[in-house]
């Protein structure tokens, strides 16, 4: 791991958590650079959260270090914390204010100034389109409502990095497009922690993702990374009629061949023969009966099943 | 940060039919008991006449009035401070708080002060009641002001152990009842324990259990009695609470 410049808004470095005897969090590095995206991946369970806290100033690691925007997190614990906002699995909403007051009092609790908490209201609640909510009670608002506030107040006082344990949960889907694109837009200027167990979710918004399991960090890469090395290696083949395996192993440039179902194909080849064109030419000659002819995807769930199972 | 926090108390108090339950009650039975006493007083009246110096109506309606709002008090405090921490765990809005740049020691003054100004209000209603007198007769004002400070006293040492066993457990009424047990321990075992060791001649100790009784140190005040000591005693049970609760708090974020 490098050493933390000026553009690094989160550096974590050996970061361990026990309960009792029960190690939680072990070793943990992260990074993160202004701009940045990470998606943080996991099976329930796996520390996901203990480590958030942690990152968030909720619990104190067992050992490590924790610097925010270049200020120690565990010595400085309120200066640190002002650069962070923070949306923890259940939002923590008081259902008896309205929104307008909610925000509010998370701008005073984040000590923005005064003349400027009007327009860091107006902004926050345009950008999370509670516009039209403002003077309503929050306990009244619908689940997917009361998910924007919850990323309001996380966003509201312009923080340098937004921590977002997932924030997609419980939302249509239409309300989840609305979030990504807003968690993009973050990414912008900030720099965004985003937990979720979509991966689909990670691969469109994320630029780097890292994976926990079992209180350990078992992977770490950037999503450009992640796809070119697995995109454009396997391909899934559907043949009416096929041929042996054997065959399609003759093809020049598969290096193995994989019976996904009983007519579908899962050929692995060499990182620089595609065998694509060569497949297609054999596939009429022969009467084969292509209908399917596909680059694998979802490389992500590959890793990540191979990871934690 | 601490004023900001004590709004925001104020604001989910007031948000709440609880509170306007507890200030509709209070009001109703301290109304009672001063209409009644009040009643005796006229009674009485004629006979109190032939005393050489007989006591005055600020001692026999008034000073009875605050003891039975103490007593009043001993069932809401609690019941007011569950909310404060208990609830917030419950509900898992306590990470709004602990997540902003705010320390545990301006959470847990913010929220004891919120609550102690709403006891307040009490306070005050509680007031306003002996000085609608004022018109029709003479009150002794340096009594009543010496009431009200030992009132609001306790009300901050109530508020303060209610805050503190509020840290200890997320469930509300465990919360509530644990602070109402506490405060009965309190004022029985440490009226009578120091009344004991103070017989024995033990003074030191005896000093040292007055501190956790709240209502042995609102005697003096309630008699107009400005005992320096008595007020101290209760100031201390306060810091000592507030510290612990601070404490227990931290050690959350510390241990888990």
């Amino acid at each position: 791991m490098s050493i933390p410049s000026d553009a690094t808004t989160i550096y974590a470095r050996a970061l361990t958590r026990r309960f009792g005897a029960h190690a939680a969090v072990r070793n943990v590095d992260l990074e993160l650079r202004r701009g940045e995206v990470l998606g943080f991946l996991g099976p329930n369970g796996a520390g996901k959260t203990t480590t958030m806290q942690m990152l968030t100033g909720n619990l104190a690691p067992t050992e490590g270090e924790i610097t925010i925007c270049g200020v120690d997190l565990l010595a400085r614990p309120t200066l640190a914390k002002s650069k962070i906002g923070y949306l923890p699995e259940n939002p923590p909403l008081y259902r008896d204010l309205t929104v307008d007051e909610y925000l509010k009092l998370a701008l005073k609790l984040h000590r923005v100034p005064k003349v400027r908490r009007r327009d860091a209201l107006t902004a926050a609640k345009e950008r999370c389109g509670l516009t039209n909510v403002g003077r309503k009670l929050i306990g009244t608002l619908s689940k997917g409502y009361q998910q924007r506030v919850g990323i309001a107040q996380a966003i509201a006082h312009e923080p340098d990095v937004v921590i977002l344990d997932e924030p997609t949960v419980g939302l249509d889907p239409n309300q989840i497009r609305d979030i990504r694109s807003l968690i993009r837009e973050l990414g912008g200027a900030h720099s965004v922690i985003l937990s979720t167990h979509i991966l689909a979710e990670v691969e469109a918004i994320c630029d780097r993702v890292q994976i926990m399991h079992h209180g350990d960090l078992v992977y770490s890469d950037t999503i450009a990374a992640l796809q070119a090395f697995h995109s454009g290696r396997t391909v899934l083949l559907g043949l009416r009629r096929p041929p042996a395996d054997a065959e399609l192993a003759a093809v020049p440039g598969v290096t193995a061949v994989e019976r996904a179902s009983d007519k579908l194909y899962r050929l692995q080849f060499a990182a620089d023969r595609d065998p694509t064109e060569q497949l297609v030419q054999r596939a009429v000659e022969n009467n084969w009966g292509l209908y399917q002819l596909a680059p694998a995807q979802t490389s992500l769930e590959d890793v990540f099943v191979n990871l934690t199972t | 940060m601490i004023f900001t926090i004590a709004a925001k108390e104020l604001k989910g108090l007031f948000a709440s039919p609880l509170a306007w339950m507890v200030l509709t009650a209070v009001q109703v039975i301290s109304g009672y008991a001063f209409l009644k006493r009040l009643d005796d007083f006229l009674q009485i009246q004629p006979q109190l006449v032939q005393l050489a110096s007989p006591p005055g109506v600020t001692e026999l309606v008034v000073t009875p009035l605050y003891a039975t709002t103490a007593i009043v008090l001993l069932f809401a405090v609690p019941l007011l401070g569950m909310r404060s921490i208990a609830e917030e765990r419950r509900n898992q809005t306590m990470v709004f708080l602990t997540s902003a740049p705010v320390s545990i020691s301006q959470i847990v003054l913010g929220k004891f002060l919120g609550l102690t100004l709403f006891v307040l209000l009490i306070v005050l209603l509680v007031t306003a009641m002996p000085l609608t007198l004022a018109t029709s007769t003479h009150l002794d004002y340096g009594l009543i002001a010496s009431l009200c400070a030992g009132l609001i006293l306790i009300a901050a040492a109530f508020s303060a152990v209610s805050l503190y066993i509020s840290c200890l457990t997320t469930y509300p009424m465990a919360a509530a009842f644990g602070a109402f047990a506490a405060l009965l321990l309190m004022i029985l075992m440490g009226e009578a324990a120091a009344d004991g060791l103070r017989a024995r001649g033990w003074q030191l100790p005896a000093a040292f259990v007055q501190v956790f009784s709240p209502m042995k140190n609102f005697e003096p005040l309630g008699k107009g009695l400005v005992d320096t000591y008595a007020i101290a005693c209760s100031i201390m049970l306060v810091v000592v609470f507030i510290v612990l609760a601070v404490r227990r708090l931290d050690g959350r974020r510390l241990r888990g």
